[in-house]
């Protein structure tokens, strides 16, 4: 199992804990689990509505491709530990990290 | 005021398809976007990806796919207002509806699909205090028309291709121009940022990298905006504009307002005809949402097809419809 957390758009952080076999993004995960971001555009680092930041824990982390440094390159509320969940696979690299959403609620 | 049978908010891949199935039922199309040109997210965000998912093309550019449906749909003669949010929806007194966009253009018709993906395209706003105070004041996200900025000092916030090509552009008619970005280097096109670079070696515009906006400062109109640096030092830069050029975020907007039921920004509509809870409005593609929705562009265009076969009753409600293949009539251009 793989454990992070996650900071909302109101501060509450909650801790997810999720199989590390199923193949998906984070940005995927945020949504199953009912986190309210848009993701327009599917996971292409187009739309940036995944936006997030790391808190901690990061290190593991694979460095940002172009697509995304580009995208995250127009934002205006980007930090240097900005990152697109769309663009994060889920697996060990994320256990004990923690993210703060960045990209405004979906109301 | 433009009359027509039915008005589509949204000239993405979904809103053309519609005037195709309209079209063979002998009904005319306007569409509205708030965007300058058709095609939606396919041609705003991802025009040169190819889309595996269209049956018959194995492979098609989003752009050629809104190439294509624009021949697709040239016979019935759709007409367009581009540029414009719609903003006000009002029913009239024959049980049809006007729709008024921002900028004033109204639309009569009997029937309005929304055809609007996730919403309009709207300007990404930097997070500053009283920001939205001074809009239309000196703080603008576009550039509509450049001689407003003749010879008066502009401040430019962004960093991507946007930025750097009005950048460019302003420097030549403005008096001055300082362009901000929050990073070291530009990511934009390598020419762009090339020229950006000469033309502040030349001393023609300031350029302020590493640097972050603080505030915009004024007395109901803008003055000054502050602006710190990497050593943390905020300096206050004098101006007339503020022009924030951060790229585009979709928004529900002023349909969430309109009546209709939402669950999540999107509509809830009856996957018989994709009708809303209010009668003559209909709403196709990503906007929508019902048991089992799939946000696919071919499921749009199946929603399509059957709206139009249910828009038919509201706009010839005295005739029926009888279902005709194009395989056996073609299309009878208007």
């Amino acid at each position: 199992m793989i454990t992070f957390s996650v900071e909302d758009h109101t501060g509450q952080v909650q801790t997810l804990e999720l199989p590390g076999d199923i193949n998906l993004s984070l940005m995927e995960v945020l949504k199953a689990s009912d986190y309210p971001i848009a993701a327009t555009c599917g996971g292409m680092a187009l739309c940036a509505t995944c936006h997030l930041e790391v808190l901690s824990g990061g290190d593991r982390l694979p460095a940002p491709g172009d697509a995304e440094l580009d995208m995250l390159d127009t934002l205006p509320n980007a930090t240097a530990q900005s990152r697109l969940a769309c663009q994060i696979r889920l697996n060990e690299n994320l256990q004990g990290a923690c993210f703060a959403l960045k990209a405004p609620a979906l109301v | 005021m433009i009359q027509t049978d039915i008005c589509i908010i949204g000239a993405g891949p979904v809103g053309l398809f519609a005037v195709f199935e309209a079209g063979l039922l002998k009904m005319r199309c306007h569409l509205i976007d708030a965007l300058p040109q058709i095609g939606g997210q396919l041609s705003e965000i991802y025009p040169k990806k190819p889309i595996y998912d269209i049956p018959g093309f194995p492979e098609v550019n989003a752009q050629t796919l809104v190439d294509n449906l624009r021949q697709q749909i040239a016979p019935f003669k759709p007409t367009f207002t581009l540029g414009e949010r719609v903003d006000a929806l009002t029913r009239t007194e024959d049980g049809g509806f006007v729709v008024t966009t921002v900028d004033g253009t109204q639309v009569k018709s009997k029937v309005v699909v929304i055809a609007a993906g996730l919403g309009s395209f709207e300007p990404r706003k930097p997070e500053l205090q009283n920001l939205e105070h001074f809009e239309g004041r000196g703080v603008t996200y576009m550039v509509k028309d450049p001689e407003t900025f003749r010879r008066r000092k502009l401040v430019i916030a962004g960093g991507g291709d946007s930025a750097l090509d009005w950048t460019i552009y302003l420097s030549a008619i403005a008096e001055r121009v300082t362009l901000i970005h929050r990073n070291e280097s530009f990511r934009g096109v390598p020419d762009s940022a090339e020229k950006v670079l000469k033309l502040a070696d030349e001393g023609k515009i300031d350029l302020l990298l590493s640097a972050n906006l603080q505030a915009v400062n004024g007395n109901g109109v803008v003055k000054s905006v502050s602006v710190m640096d990497k050593q943390k030092v905020v300096r206050e830069i004098e101006t007339d504009f503020l022009i924030p050029l951060f790229g585009l975020s979709p928004k529900l907007g002023p349909i969430a307002d309109w009546g209709l039921n939402l669950d999540k920004s999107a509509i809830e509509v009856s996957t018989v005809d994709y009708a809303t809870n209010v009668e003559g409005i209909f709403a196709i593609g990503d906007i929508n949402t019902y048991p089992g929705k799939l946000k696919l562009i071919l499921c749009g265009f199946h929603e399509a097809a059957l709206m139009a076969q249910r828009a038919f009753e509201f706009v010839y409600p005295s005739q029926k419809l009888s279902f005709k293949y194009t395989t056996v009539n073609g299309v009878n251009a208007f």
